[in-house]
């Protein structure tokens, strides 16, 4: 290690230990953290920056301190984005956090058959690109060869619209359900075997069933684990941009480019030009994503400590 | 879009393997109800994949023509592979290749990295390193989507948009990465082997290299496949980042294939719908085989961010 730092008085206190090592905490971490200040902290520093100002036609770009933000946050089409994603949150985020807690303790029971070729048949999704799993589920969903459709013709029935006005959250829900179910499956079984099987054996002594282990003790257990997938999941649902982008090349009459407010300041900036406005929008829709995450946190936190 | 969501390593589930097996029901205890309601379930994963290893050997009349769970009256996957990797002068395998070393580097570049700052923190006391620690961890809750625009905005000005670099740099770093090799650093790299090493005259670097990255191992391997998977499967970074289609990753160039499929309809591109589907199909079989191979890693691996908190 070429680099040294400079020794302190501590050090010097302590003779006869070699003190090199002393030095090379900070050379492992750098690179790590030089590129973290380059590419997280520098962006966001430029955000920032960037939601201060206007382009204007006339006058060229000007500042116009925290204008932006008022006009984002009275701006309907920015409102209604967020409001979609919070109701997709809402309702996909527990039904599919649910069915990942239900296979998981399924698959911790010992109760099944097959379970490897279950447990890695559920878990494939994941590794489907979220661009194939849409494509895929889009032509699913579709009206001329989808099979769905093709089914109900058959059936003198009428085809349902799963890519309509009312349908089109929930077959994206559905998209985003199959996509990440398996994983948030897998994060909740990992966390179960690791609780000591002698738990289960003094619970099962004392004439506890098996709902009852896994009310009073699997759940109590898996709760870092189920905080773990939760905050991931408001990450994900306020952030969704793919599944909807992708979908507005099917169904362009029912996903706007305002659909979701991510795809919201994706229009703004690359299509709109509009680069100070998108930023902005960019900017909240993180914070939005920060306090729902410390919403998260905090509530979990409460209930732990009564 | 979770997509960029990495995932765990594994510290306590991975010294105790006997765990896994021990717990398993004798066979009289199984339950056939709930097996036939979880293959109920599978059958739910599984019909979209059976439907596009269905679709892929169909033509795109038969695609309209033919029932859709089942094959058509004249399969032809051989011609759509090859039609897939001939299209426009072989810009898929340019797509895959690109996706290939998109990946690659930065699942490497990204669980090396991670690595040593974990081990950094986890084996060092030096000044600010709480602070420090602490400001990555906080980072983990950004969204991508945040940083995305002003990052291809600051690129830009650089020249590197547009590049291969505006794909590899961002997918360098991974804070929740970082924060997964610090638990297993902590948890697997005894103090007394290195203080060992040290009085042996060992360097540090040496003492990183030969011997705690490969105690760690276990968790790089996880961190590095679950990057492989975010940088392979990534979206929005590229859509954004390039416009030059010889610099596209799979993902990119299927969903612009997807809109010339749909603009084109059944007239002069008739042919793009069964391109997207077959090319569908060939992306997402190397994920697949990577995962079924590396199973014995990512499976044991995936609880320490679960369980450590």
């Amino acid at each position: 290690m070429a680099v040294t730092t400079p020794s302190t008085a501590e050090d010097r206190s302590r003779p006869g230990r070699p003190r090199r090592h002393r030095s090379a905490g900070p050379l492992f971490v750098a690179p790590f953290l030089v590129l973290f200040l380059l590419l997280f902290l520098a962006p966001l520093g430029y955000a920032a920056y960037l939601s201060l100002f206007q382009t204007r036609l006339i006058g060229g770009t000007v500042f116009v301190g925290l204008d932006n933000y008022a006009q984002a946050l009275g701006d309907s089409q920015f409102l209604h984005g967020v409001g979609r994603v919070a109701l997709f949150f809402v309702v996909q985020v527990p039904v599919m956090l649910l069915l990942a807690l239900l296979f998981a303790l399924a698959l911790d029971s010992g109760l099944l058959r097959l379970s490897r070729v279950i447990r890695l048949g559920i878990f494939v999704p994941y590794a489907v690109p979220s661009v194939v799993a849409a494509l895929m589920w889009g032509y699913l969903y579709g009206p001329d060869f989808g099979p769905f459709a093709q089914l109900s013709r058959n059936l003198d029935l009428p085809a349902p619209h799963f890519l309509s006005e009312g349908w089109m959250l929930g077959s994206l829900a559905n998209i985003v359900t199959w996509e990440f179910v398996g994983y948030n499956m897998i994060i909740l079984y990992a966390a179960l075997r690791t609780v000591p099987h002698e738990l289960y054996e003094a619970a099962a002594m004392d004439g506890a069933g098996a709902w009852r282990i896994a009310w009073s003790i699997k759940l109590p257990a898996l709760r870092p684990a189920l905080l773990l997938t939760l905050l991931f999941s408001v990450i994900g649902s306020f952030q969704l941009f793919n599944e909807p982008n992708l979908l507005m090349k099917i169904a362009p009459d029912v996903i706007s480019s305002s659909y979701t407010a991510n795809l919201y300041a994706y229009s703004l900036a690359f299509t709109g030009q509009q680069v100070n406005y998108a930023a902005t929008v960019s900017f909240l829709l993180g914070l939005v994503i920060v306090i729902a995450s410390y919403g998260v946190l905090l509530t979990a936190n409460r209930r732990r400590t009564p | 879009m979770t997509t960029t969501i990495p995932a765990p390593p594994v510290t306590r589930t991975a010294k105790k393997p006997a765990r896994l097996t021990h717990r398993r029901a004798s066979p009289a205890r199984r339950s056939t109800p709930l097996t036939i309601a979880m293959l109920a379930a599978l059958a739910y994963f599984l019909l979209p994949l059976f439907w596009l290893l269905i679709a892929s050997t169909k033509s795109t009349q038969d695609l309209f023509n033919s029932f859709g769970l089942w094959f058509s009256d004249a399969p032809q996957l051989l011609t759509n592979t090859k039609e897939t990797f001939t299209q426009d002068d072989g810009v898929f395998v340019r797509w895959l290749l690109n996706t290939v070393m998109y990946a690659g580097v930065s699942a490497v570049g990204a669980a090396l990295l991670a690595a040593a700052a974990g081990y950094g923190f986890a084996k060092f006391r030096f000044r600010g390193d709480r602070a420090a620690f602490n400001l990555i961890l906080g980072a983990v809750m950004v969204p991508t989507t945040a940083l995305a625009i002003p990052t291809y905005l600051l690129f830009a000005q650089a020249g590197l948009a547009n590049t291969p670099w505006a794909i590899i740099l961002p997918s360098l770093v991974n804070p929740f990465g970082l924060y997964l090799m610090r638990v297993y650093a902590a948890d697997s790299v005894p103090d007394s082997i290195l203080e060992a090493a040290r009085i042996d005259g060992a360097g540090e670097a040496r003492i990183f290299f030969r011997i705690a990255l490969r105690l760690m191992a276990p968790g790089v391997v996880t961190v590095l496949l679950f990057t492989l998977v975010a940088t392979w499967n990534n979206y929005f970074l590229p859509l954004i980042m390039l416009n030059d289609p010889d610099l596209y990753p799979i993902t990119v160039g299927l969903a612009s294939w997807a809109a010339q499929a749909q603009n084109g309809g059944a007239g002069a591109s008739s042919d793009m719908l069964a391109l997207v589907v077959t090319g569908s199909l060939i992306s997402i079989v190397p994920l697949v085989v990577a995962f079924l191979m590396l199973q014995r890693y990512w499976q044991s691996g995936l609880a320490t961010g679960g369980v450590k908190q």
